[in-house]
């Protein structure tokens, strides 16, 4: 992964918020796995648009005082190795 | 319990009992034709918001053949408006390219075909129809509308040494996810276990070829490997616990807390008919009968992994040794282990049977067998 690159959902997973759970959750065929608050807030963001420096801004404004970015990168990459998110192609 | 349960995380939704299909392993219970008239469409949708209220996210839609019902269209659609992710588990007899989009309209997520084999003709044999060529067809349709696929085979001693077949057609029929489940011993699947238990070698040459199947296929394709139980020597994490994370509603309304659990007998339990999912997950007698580790007997009770297996499963147990409260007879902790043992060396020596012996034979699901089980009860204990 190199510059700023633009991450989706990957396809068949869908993000939600599951009240019963008080977490957010990703689904998928046969499983779900429910996120912890940082990583849902991470992947709340994930939408086909935003670049990862946008991302970070946009925590670091709603989450003053921390330095997120790497954090951020750090679990982008988990969850691109579980699958769960993909880089947008141009 | 004193405290609250944990929500149900799974909703599975047997539609109907009603199937094109006749499967010698068929897991619905083999007097289905003894119970009552299926809920109707206002009735389901009821299920879906009470259950999705509950925190269930996973629904599957089942049977017998769900597409048999032709509100399945609009259960769709209502599941996921309430944020379900749902799975539509078919033979893919019913599925033609208008209900595919229409479903697909609706916001199904994913559909899971059966195959019974790699060959045409033991699929067709072991369901006795003629539904090979159907099923590739709607495989290929499955993977056109965009949907993710799960390919399901059930595996016993008829067909366990096709599994690197199976998972070439799997592969040649791009499925995202491979299903070889190895056949629980429930329903037809018990009344026909001396002919479909593999054998030690079987299996383990199945679970040799199915690793190495994974490591040159990699990431493209998931493939979950469904043990056979009675060759293991500590049973299933059935269900991950009674009334812990599944619920299933069959086709008549009852709810239970596994396919199967309508087998046991002392047990109420409530159909939804007349009482709220809520009521029946969290109070009802039936759902807190074996939850936690109060009900259990010894070995379990004092047993270090009780907590891994809960006792492995309620219906094993009272299926093989007569009490549910039992240790699953699968676990080698268990008095009753050797009802296992036994049952595999029996099934290890009967063969199709010689002429002039009286020879097992291989019962199929159909109405008529039902009706005739019925009367006998042959998924009753043995002992």
């Amino acid at each position: 992964m190199s510059g700023d690159p633009v991450f989706e959902l990957a396809r068949h997973y869908r993000f939600q918020w599951e009240p019963a759970q008080e977490a957010y959750v990703l689904l998928y065929p046969e499983g779900m796995v429910k996120l912890g608050a940082s990583a849902g807030e991470i992947l709340k963001r994930i939408d086909g648009a935003a670049p990862v420096s946008a991302i970070v801004a946009e925590l670091e404004r709603a989450f003053p005082g921390a330095d997120l970015r790497d954090d951020v990168t750090e679990f982008l990459a988990h969850a691109r190795e579980k699958g769960w998110i993909r880089v947008k192609p141009a | 319990m004193s405290s609250q349960p944990n929500p149900p995380l799974w909703l599975l939704a047997e539609l109907t009992y009603r199937c094109p299909l006749h499967c010698v392993y068929c897991s619905n219970p083999v007097d289905y034709t003894a119970y009552g008239e299926e809920l109707s469409t206002e009735d389901w949708v009821r299920v879906l918001r009470e259950a999705r209220a509950l925190g269930a996210t996973q629904l599957g839609f089942s049977g017998g053949e769900p597409l048999v019902r032709d509100d399945l269209e609009t259960l769709a659609a209502e599941a996921r408006r309430l944020g379900y992710y749902s799975n539509l588990i078919t033979s893919g007899v019913g599925l033609n390219e208008r209900r595919i989009a229409a479903l697909k309209e609706a916001g199904l997520d994913h559909i899971q075909v059966s195959f019974q084999d790699s060959t045409r003709e033991m699929n067709d044999f072991l369901s006795s129809t003629r539904t090979f060529e159907l099923k590739r067809r709607v495989a290929k349709m499955v993977k056109q509308h965009g949907y993710p696929m799960v390919l399901n085979v059930v595996l016993h001693r008829l067909n366990i040494d096709h599994v690197g077949q199976i998972l070439d057609m799997a592969a040649e029929l791009e499925a995202d996810y491979v299903e070889l489940a190895n056949t629980q011993y429930y329903g037809f699947a018990y009344a026909n276990r001396e002919l479909l238990l593999p054998s030690r070698e079987q299996l383990e040459r199945a679970e040799e070829l199915t690793r190495r199947f994974r490591e040159r296929v990699g990431d493209r394709m998931k493939i979950y490997f469904v043990v056979p139980d009675y060759h293991a020597n500590r049973p299933k994490a059935c269900m991950n616990g009674w009334g812990a994370v599944f619920l299933c509603v069959t086709a008549d309304g009852l709810a239970l807390p596994c396919h199967e659990a309508r087998m046991l007998p002392g047990l109420e339990f409530p159909n939804v008919r007349s009482r709220h999912l809520a009521w029946i997950w969290r109070d009802s007698p039936a759902f807190n009968r074996y939850r936690g580790d109060q009900w259990m007997r010894e070995p379990c009770r004092s047993c270090p992994e009780k907590g891994k297996d809960y006792g492995g499963c309620r219906c094993q147990a009272y299926l093989l040794t007569g009490e549910a409260e039992n240790a699953d007879p699968v676990c080698d902790k268990s008095p009753h282990r050797s009802l296992v043992d036994e049952a595999i060396l029996q099934a290890g020596t009967t063969k199709a049977g010689k002429e002039k012996e009286t020879k097992p034979v291989l019962l199929y699901r159909d109405d008529k067998t039902s009706r005739e089980l019925s009367r006998k009860r042959k998924d009753t204990p043995v002992v």
